[in-house]
């Protein structure tokens, strides 16, 4: 697989290159905007599977990753890009799920300690999926309860929900919850009825609901 | 969003009454004038000294009955000059010859003397446009038959029904023109005023001088206040983890050939500290500065807000460019406190925020659609929102009704650091 990654500060960059090569990617390597940006929209052999892209890069740096990303992926809808950042903004999660085409992942930087968590995100995004940080999640959702719109679901599916909206499959989920996988279908089943979703075979667009629904 | 909309006809009435009110004030002021001159003419007789303290105080009283209709009616804001000198101790004599030497007496008796004369004649235009109107469409048409001869109104020589009716029809047309006249002719009258009745220069300068110290004192504490605080919270949160996270490495590393599995579980433990301390940080830093403010500047940093809110936060943003650092810093904390006020106090649902710039100042106004009340003695948030403002010669306004709704104002004058270019 072929990742481009985007990320300025030397120590954290070399320790991400190790980490992809580690598990068999071949890693393009860049430290600014408008490289990334070029290195995004490659063509032919060059063009990559999966993008891991600090939000914070030179020259300006302020949101430079992210806006060269969104950039990449309004020209070429679908492009496979992960945020890695310090800070999870909900602002840039809408703007990085607004066009619905999933296949975008927004990760907190230090998950990348859990390095077989972090290859898994890279994998997910690079094959369509979703995947949000915890912290977003659990912020939609406290929000959400807040208001009033997902209070009817029971503990258990909430927990459900919130393990599908970081973008895990049902096996996945039920493995963290240590419940059978049946059920896991059976809660989300629920969760589905509840908030008037119409239910799919697809996690991407299943994830891509739940937030669209979440983040209104 | 909340406003109590006022008809164009029912303002242009208030504003006739305004006019009459002022007209018949304009009076009292020449004659108080008067008094005071009176006064100051007894002076070398010495009656002068008993009557000249309350005849100057009494003044006093009719300016700043003046400067506050000015802001009231119009929005003029008019500072007034230091209060005149009253000290009780000081015999009859003595306390006349402060009076005299202050400059905003004799700023009143110009004023005094130039009111009636400017000012009241302003506001007698609509009024006579009114009455001279009234007479022509209410009177004219019963009267012209009984003084047939020689009756004038205005151009038009009323002897038969038609130029009766042309005389009705122009009465009214005063009457109009008058009532539509009235709202600028406050405006401008509290305009003309606003030279006459503000402090004068030097006070004017003293006050500011003595505003300037006390808010760059108070800026210095709060600064200093945060330093400590950043300190504290670097010591006693990620610092000491980083400590505790050395010393279960040296263990781990001391039980690594004797106890692989217990060396394993604290390497564990050390992940935890370390996310532990990337958690501390990250939470200082956006106490600090949050990076989405440095990131996008204040409309984005406040639409992520209203992200974060439990309520529904509708934000509009009209800003032509981009704000000082410090400005934008201290207008996204106000936000934040008001945004925070609404959640927790206001009982509301929706909350409407709008970022604007005119005259040169930044202008937030956070309304909700709670149930009001708000009180800003109580609490702390709002009085530190006012003194950050307050450093910045920035003003913090609260309008909360019993049963609302809650609008929160703040004005902060700055210019703009440059102007927009990305279109986002």
């Amino acid at each position: 697989m072929r990742v481009v990654l985007a990320e300025d500060l030397f120590l954290l960059r070399d320790g991400l290159i190790r980490t992809l090569q580690e598990h068999g990617c071949e890693v393009v390597a860049v430290d600014n905007g408008p490289s990334l940006l070029r290195a995004l929209l490659a063509e032919g052999d060059s063009a990559p599977d999966a993008a891991v892209v600090d939000v914070r890069l030179p020259p300006t740096f302020t949101d430079e990753g992210l806006q060269a990303a969104l950039e990449a992926r309004r020209r070429r809808p679908g492009l496979p890009v992960l945020i890695l950042s310090q800070y999870v903004e909900q602002l840039y999660a809408h703007e990085l799920l607004a066009g619905g085409e999933g296949a975008v992942g927004y990760l907190l930087k230090d998950r990348v300690t859990h390095t077989e968590q972090f290859i898994d995100a890279v994998r997910r995004v690079a094959a369509g999926g979703t995947v949000m940080d915890p912290q977003v999640i659990s912020k939609l959702l406290l929000r959400s309860d807040a208001r009033g719109r997902i209070g009817t679901l029971t503990q258990r599916e909430r927990d459900v929900l919130e393990l599908m909206a970081e973008g895990r499959s049902n096996a996945a989920i039920a493995g963290g919850l240590h419940i059978s996988e049946s059920a896991v279908a059976k809660h989300t089943a629920s969760i589905f009825t509840k908030l008037r979703i119409d239910p799919s075979a697809d996690d991407n667009r299943r994830v891509l609901a739940v937030l669209a629904y979440l983040k209104r | 969003m909340f406003d109590n909309p006022r008809t164009g006809a029912s303002r242009a009435c208030v504003a006739v009454g305004r006019c009459q009110l002022a007209s018949l004030h304009a009076l009292a002021v020449s004659a108080m004038g008067s008094l005071v001159v009176l006064a100051l003419l007894l002076v070398p007789v010495g009656v002068g000294f008993r009557l000249l303290p309350p005849a100057a105080r009494a003044l006093r009283v009719l300016s700043d009955r003046s400067r506050s209709r000015a802001e009231r009616w119009t929005g003029v804001r008019i500072g007034p000059p230091e209060p005149l000198p009253v000290d009780r101790a000081l015999n009859a004599r003595k306390r006349s010859g402060a009076i005299i030497a202050d400059e905003g007496f004799w700023r009143d008796l110009a004023w005094a003397w130039l009111e009636p004369v400017i000012g009241g004649l302003l506001v007698a235009v609509p009024l006579a446009l009114i009455e001279y109107g009234a007479f022509g469409a209410l009177v004219q048409p019963f009267i012209w038959r009984l003084i047939n001869d020689g009756n004038w109104y205005a151009f038009i020589p009323v002897h038969s029904t038609a130029t009766m009716c042309g005389a009705l029809v122009l009465g009214l047309a005063f009457m109009a023109v008058g009532l539509l006249a009235a709202p600028a002719t406050l405006r401008l009258h509290s305009r003309v005023s606003r030279p006459l009745l503000s402090a004068p220069r030097s006070s004017r300068l003293a006050q500011r001088v003595e505003r300037l110290t006390d808010t760059r004192a108070r800026a210095l504490d709060a600064q200093a206040a945060e330093l400590r605080r950043i300190e504290r919270d670097l010591h006693d949160g990620a610092q000491a983890r980083l400590v505790a996270l050395g010393m279960t490495l040296d263990r781990a590393t001391r039980l690594m050939e004797t106890d692989p599995a217990a060396a394993r579980e604290l390497l564990l433990d050390v992940r935890r500290t370390s996310e532990g301390a990337l958690q501390d940080l990250r939470e200082l830093v956006h106490g600090i500065h949050p990076p989405v403010l440095a990131d996008r500047g204040l409309g984005d940093a406040v639409r992520s807000l209203a992200l974060d809110s439990f309520l529904d936060v509708h934000v509009e943003t009209r800003l032509p460019g981009k704000l000082p650092a410090p400005v934008e810093s201290a207008a996204y904390f106000a936000v934040s406190e008001a945004l925070a006020n609404a959640a927790k106090h206001s009982g509301a649902r929706e909350v409407g925020v709008a970022l604007t710039y005119e005259n040169g100042s930044l202008r937030a106004t956070v309304t909700d659609d709670g149930h009001g009340g708000a009180d800003p003695s109580r609490g702390t948030g709002l009085a530190g929102v006012r003194q950050r403002l307050d450093t910045f010669d920035g003003t913090l306004d609260l309008h909360s009704p019993q049963g609302g709704p809650t609008t929160v104002t703040m004005e902060i004058p700055c210019a703009l650091s440059s102007p927009k270019t990305s279109s986002s």
